[in-house]
Formats: C-alpha cells, structure tokens, sequence
C-alpha cells in the first residue's frame, strides 16, 4: 500500500494534475451552485472536455473534482437560497436555510464547508484500506459471477430508484439493456437492430446519450417552470461572521465522526447515493441526539447541518469503491465516469489496481488535495462565488442548451448526432414527466455490452446455461438480484393491504 | 389513460417490434458454424425483449399499485396541466437547437453559436439587445478559442462562401 501510495502522490503532484483538481473543483462548486443541474449533468458536460485530455488519471481526477465540487456548490445554494441544486443536499437546506435566515449564513457554510472536508478525507481513507481488499477478493471473480454481480448492481438500482415504481425502474433498466445492444458489438462482428442506417452502425453514443438523459431535461424543466431557478439574490452579498466556536466544534466532531462512517458505506452499496445519505444521516442524528436538541432540527440545528453535509461527501467517495474495484457502477454519477474511462481506453475493475497502479492511487491522492482545495479556495471566495445565483436564467439557459449541444458534437463531430440529442431529450423529457427513472436507463446502457460479453463467455465456457447451478456464488448472487426486485413490492402490497384494513375497521 | 401507461404502451410496441426482430430475422443469417455455439447474436436480445415485454405490461395493466408515498410525491411538473408552463418557450428553445443542428455546418461555427445563444435568450423575455449581443459574442470567440486551441478539435469557424 506505501508502494502505491508513493505513485499516487508522484502522479497526483504532478503540475497537470494538480491544475486539474483545482480546476475540477472550482468548475463543480460553480455549476453545481446554479439550482436545477446536479453533478451528473455538469460530470455529462465535463466529458469531452476530460476525453480529449487523453491522460486517463488527469481525465478522472478532473471529473472526481467536479463531482466533489457540485455537491459542495450545491450545498451553497441549499443553505443561502432554499434552493438546492443537487438532491444529495436537499437535507442540507432543512437546517441550513434557518441558519442563514437567523443571520449565521456564514456559519453555516463554514459548518459546511468543514463537515464536507472532514466526509471527504475519512471517506478517501476508507477507500484506500477497503478497495484493495475488496479486489483481491473480486480477481477470484469469475465471468458467471460478474455477469451475476451486474445483475444484482442493475436491480439494486432499480429497486432503489423507483421508490414504490420498481417496474417503471425495471422497465428503464431494460431499455437501456436494449439500447446498448443496437450497433455492432466486438462480440459477433455482425450489425444488430441498426434498421440499416449508417449512423447507427457503432451504436448510440453514450454522451449524447448521457446530455440527453440528464442535462437537456434538466434545462427544459427550468424553462417551463421558472419557479424552480427562483433567486433572491439580495442577500447573498453580506456574508460574515465566519467562525465557529469551540462549544460549537465540541458539538459537531462526533455527528462528523459518525456520519462520514456511515455515510461512506451506504454510498458503497448500488443504487444508494449520496441522498440516501444524507437523508439517512439527518434521520439518524436526530434521532440519537438529546430531546432539547432534536426540537432544534429543521429550525436551525447546527448537527442537523452538519450530518447530512457529512454523509453526502463520505458517500460520494464510497461510491467510487465499486466503480474503481468492480467496475460496476453504482449510481448515475459513476455510471458517466465509467462511460467516460472506458472511452479513455481504461477499464476499471479488480486489474485496475495490477494493470494501471498509478490511475487508481492518483485517483485516491487526489481526493485528499481535492477536499483540501474545496476548504482553501472556497471558504474565502464564498461569498463571491455566491454572486453566481444572481446570472439570469436568460442567459443562463441557452448556455447550458448550447453545451449539451457542444457536447455532443465534439464527441462524434456530425451534426445528425444533435437531432438525435434534441430527440432523445424530448423523450427523455417526456418519461420524466410520467415519473420514469432515467437514471437506470443510462446505467443499463453503460453496463449492457459488458452484461452481455460476460454472459456469453460463461455460456460458451458451460456450454449453456448451465453455469447458473454449477457456480454456487453465481446462483446466489442472482437469488438477492431476484429478492431486491421482488421484496419492495412485496413489502407495499402488505403495506397497503393493511392500510386498507386500517380503513374498514374504523 | 394516464402518460405513464401511453408510455408503456408505447415501450410494449418497441420491445415487440425488437422481440420479433430478434426472435425471427435475426437467426437465418448465421452463419452454420456459428450455430453450433451455444450463444448466438440473438441470444441476449431474445432475453431482453421476453423481460421488456413483461415489465411493460406489469405497468400497462396497472399490476404494480404505486405505494403509498410515491402516490403523494408531488411531481415537479404537473403534465396535465402543461399549458400553464411555459410551454411555447420551452418548444421554440427545442426548435432553436434543431435550427442549430442544421445551420452549424453551412453557417459556421461562430454564426451559428452567435444566433443562437441571443436568439435563446431573446425567446426567453430578454430585451436589453445592447448587453446581450456583445455578450453572445464574446462567450462565442471564448468557446471556439478554447475547442479549437485549447482542446484541439477543428470546428469550421465561418460560413461556406468564406
């Protein structure tokens, strides 16, 4: 681990790296502020850009900062404005906005600020003592039990996803599967379901496919309802009284020290992110807390604040464990760097560590400067980084339309590739209206050739189906996948059959 | 029928039109040797247009009650009630980018990104022309300077008679 732990830091100090963190970060907290784009938009725009730097480390060192920055930015925006601009900080705003409204906007942010740090750099030691272990483990993996694993990754999304809809979560899931096996794949060397259109033949793209997943219906939402970019502006100006005293730091250390724990194993699991997190961490603090404290959350609780800001930094970092030693990615923010790596000619999974040392250590030392120039740079520019709430949505629209436009572009340099953008935003647009998840459909995009290419090496290895009953590992990975699709129905039918019968005895 | 079953529907259509392509046109250009495996180009698409088909009809018959919290979760945007969004903006931004997609080669890059980054802001109510213009202008030069030098991807800068 030293060993490695030495090429990191030579990679990760290197000066391109170093410019990359930092300009990660700075990019993530500005974006990330603005109300109604999350990471997995800004980490879809930020692509291209992280393709054609070509170096793979430099390439996910950028994304991972941009990724950290956007939840610190959209932690900002939820504590000054009510307005957050990221789902992972929604709770953040139950106690940070009545922070800000008593006049402690400035505390707030340096609670936050700090409880961000201290997620990130727990959550990057865990990282760095759990993923090696857990690779040593995944190289006795077989094809049979990746193909079983990408099962249970692809239904612990959906079941996650679509809370009370694990159908509709299925039914994305599925169409994402189906999407990525349109072109022609390395496995038969054969053309499949292209209808016989040339701009089919090597597939859909996967960052048109990303924009238009996320970004585009993202930024139609925010035109039809301006509601949902309101601004206020006024105040943002007069941020002081930064410090936090010593009574105050007494109070958070141990909500820190206990979120950032939790909150970097829940981020481990597929399917729950950083907003389960941070929901869960809010839960739980209030819960433990003493029953003077608990009447405080949601009207300006300094723990309140400082657990969910934890949890979703510590979870972000937890997410990147099955990315970097599995490559299965377990939420749609891992979902792009996963696309985003492999475009780079790299392929994360439990060689990574063998083939490629000096990515994931890079990866990992990055993390550490990243939260520490997240601390540096921002505690100091916040207020004037705040100013970005004040861009008019005028301007601020056609912007961001333009860059999924560039975005796309760029990657395959023709133009049919935007109406395909624009079309597959309407229809993105449109599931989001009937309540569809849409991440799942990326990720069963992303994951599709791989499901497929290790489904048919255990085929052609069994000589059938047979690996299923042959491979014990296989078949009970594959009972949980069945049981994390079937339980939450179960569970809301038994639920709701009691309700009923609530109803009739009154 | 509510959006989300029309949308089912309209999967279920998809899923059948791939299940049948995979179930019936797919095999009879295989090659025989390739028979002889026990995997084949149709084997995965079979399984995903079976599994596309079921989950589909699961939601167009309604089998899957929402539970109770995800019944209450408001919505973002109420679809039947769309009109009272700003729905003409949103549709002219939508033609905005098709219009884009056409012009950007024949006009070239730097017209093209100019008219629309100010046509997009004028659809969206902005009338200080005078701030706007330099501004699209400006953002326009940055972006292509970046993409062209900074990234090094060649993007035609000005229109074909140039």
């Amino acid at each position: 681990m030293i060993e490695g732990l030495m090429i990191g830091l030579g990679a990760a100090f290197s000066l391109q790296n170093l410019l990359m963190v930092i300009a990660g970060c700075l990019i993530g907290t500005f974006i990330g502020m603005l109300p109604g784009l999350g990471p997995m938009s800004i980490i879809a725009i930020m692509i291209p850009v992280a393709i054609t730097i070509g170096d793979p480390s430099a390439a996910l060192i950028l994304l991972a900062g941009v990724y950290y920055g956007a939840i610190f930015g959209g932690s900002t925006s939820s504590i000054l404005l009510n307005a957050p601009g990221v789902a992972g900080t929604v709770a953040t705003s139950f106690d940070g906005y009545p922070l800000a409204r008593k006049g402690m906007a400035g505390k707030a942010l340096t609670i936050a600020a700090i409880s961000s740090f201290a997620g990130g750099t727990i959550g990057a030691i865990l990282l760095m003592v759990f993923a090696p272990m857990l690779s040593t483990v995944a190289l006795l993996f077989h094809s049979a039990e990746y193909f079983a694993l990408m099962v249970v990754g692809l239904s612990a999304i959906a079941a996650f996803a679509g809370t009370g809809n694990v159908a509709k979560a299925i039914l994305m899931t599925v169409l994402g599967l189906i999407m990525a096996t349109v072109g022609e794949g390395a496995l038969f060397n054969m053309p499949r379901f292209t209808m016989g259109l040339m701009d089919l033949q090597s597939g859909f793209s996967f960052i048109t496919l990303a924009m238009a997943m996320f970004a585009l219906p993202e930024a139609i939402f925010l035109v039809l309802n301006p509601a949902r970019s309101a601004q206020s502006g006024g105040d943002a100006g007069k941020i002081t009284g930064l410090r936090v005293s010593r009574e105050e730091a007494r109070k958070i250390v141990p909500v820190i020290s206990r979120q950032s724990i939790q909150g970097f194993f829940i981020g481990v699991l597929p399917g729950a992110g950083a907003t389960i997190a941070s929901f869960l961490g809010y839960a739980v603090e209030r819960n433990i807390a003493s029953k003077e404290e608990q009447e405080e959350f949601g009207h300006g609780s300094i723990k309140g604040l400082a657990a969910p800001e934890t949890a979703n930094n510590a979870a972000c970092t937890g997410s990147f464990v099955p990315l970097l030693t599995l490559g299965i990615p377990g939420s749609g923010t891992t979902a792009i760097l996963l696309g985003a790596l492999i475009a780079l000619n790299v392929t994360p999974g439990p060689r990574l560590m063998i083939d490629d040392p000096q990515i994931f250590w890079a990866v990992i030392i990055s993390m550490y400067i990243g939260n520490l120039v997240l601390l540096i740079l921002n505690l100091p520019l916040i207020p004037y980084i705040a100013k970005v709430l004040a861009i008019p949505r005028n301007y601020l629209i056609p912007f961001i339309l333009f860059f999924t436009l560039m975005g796309s572009y760029i990657g395959q340099n023709n133009s049919t590739e935007l109406l395909i953008l624009v079309g597959m935003g309407v229809g993105a647009t449109i599931l989001k209206f009937a309540d569809y998840p849409l991440a799942p459909l990326l990720i069963g995009f992303i994951l599709g050739s791989m499901l497929e290419d290790n489904f048919s090496r255990s085929m052609q290895l069994y000589d059938g189906i047979g690996f299923v009953l042959d491979r014990p590992m296989t078949l009970g990975l594959l009972v949980i996948a069945a049981l994390l699709v079937v339980i939450p129905s179960y569970r809301a039918r038994r639920a709701r059959a009691r309700q009923q019968g609530v109803a009739e005895g009154d | 029928m509510a959006l989300d079953r029309w949308i089912a529907f309209v999967i279920l259509c998809v899923a059948l039109a791939y299940g049948y392509a995979a179930y019936f046109t797919m095999d009879q250009l295989l090659p025989p040797f390739m028979q002889r495996n026990p995997i084949w180009p149709s084997t995965f698409p079979k399984i995903l247009a079976v599994l596309a088909v079921l989950t589909s009809l699961v939601i167009l018959l309604g089998l899957e009650k929402p539970s109770a919290d995800a019944a209450e979760k408001k919505p973002d945007i109420d679809y039947r009630r769309l009109a009272d969004y700003h729905l003409g903006q949103a549709v002219l931004l939508l033609g905005l980018m098709v219009a884009y997609a056409l012009t950007l080669r024949p006009l070239g890059f730097l017209l093209a990104t100019t008219g629309f980054l100010s046509l997009g802001a004028i659809a969206l109510g902005e009338r200080k022309i005078y701030i706007l213009i330099p501004v699209a202008v400006i953002a326009t030069g940055v972006v292509w300077y970046l993409v062209q030098v900074v990234l090094g991807i060649f993007l035609r800068p000005l229109p074909w008679f140039m």
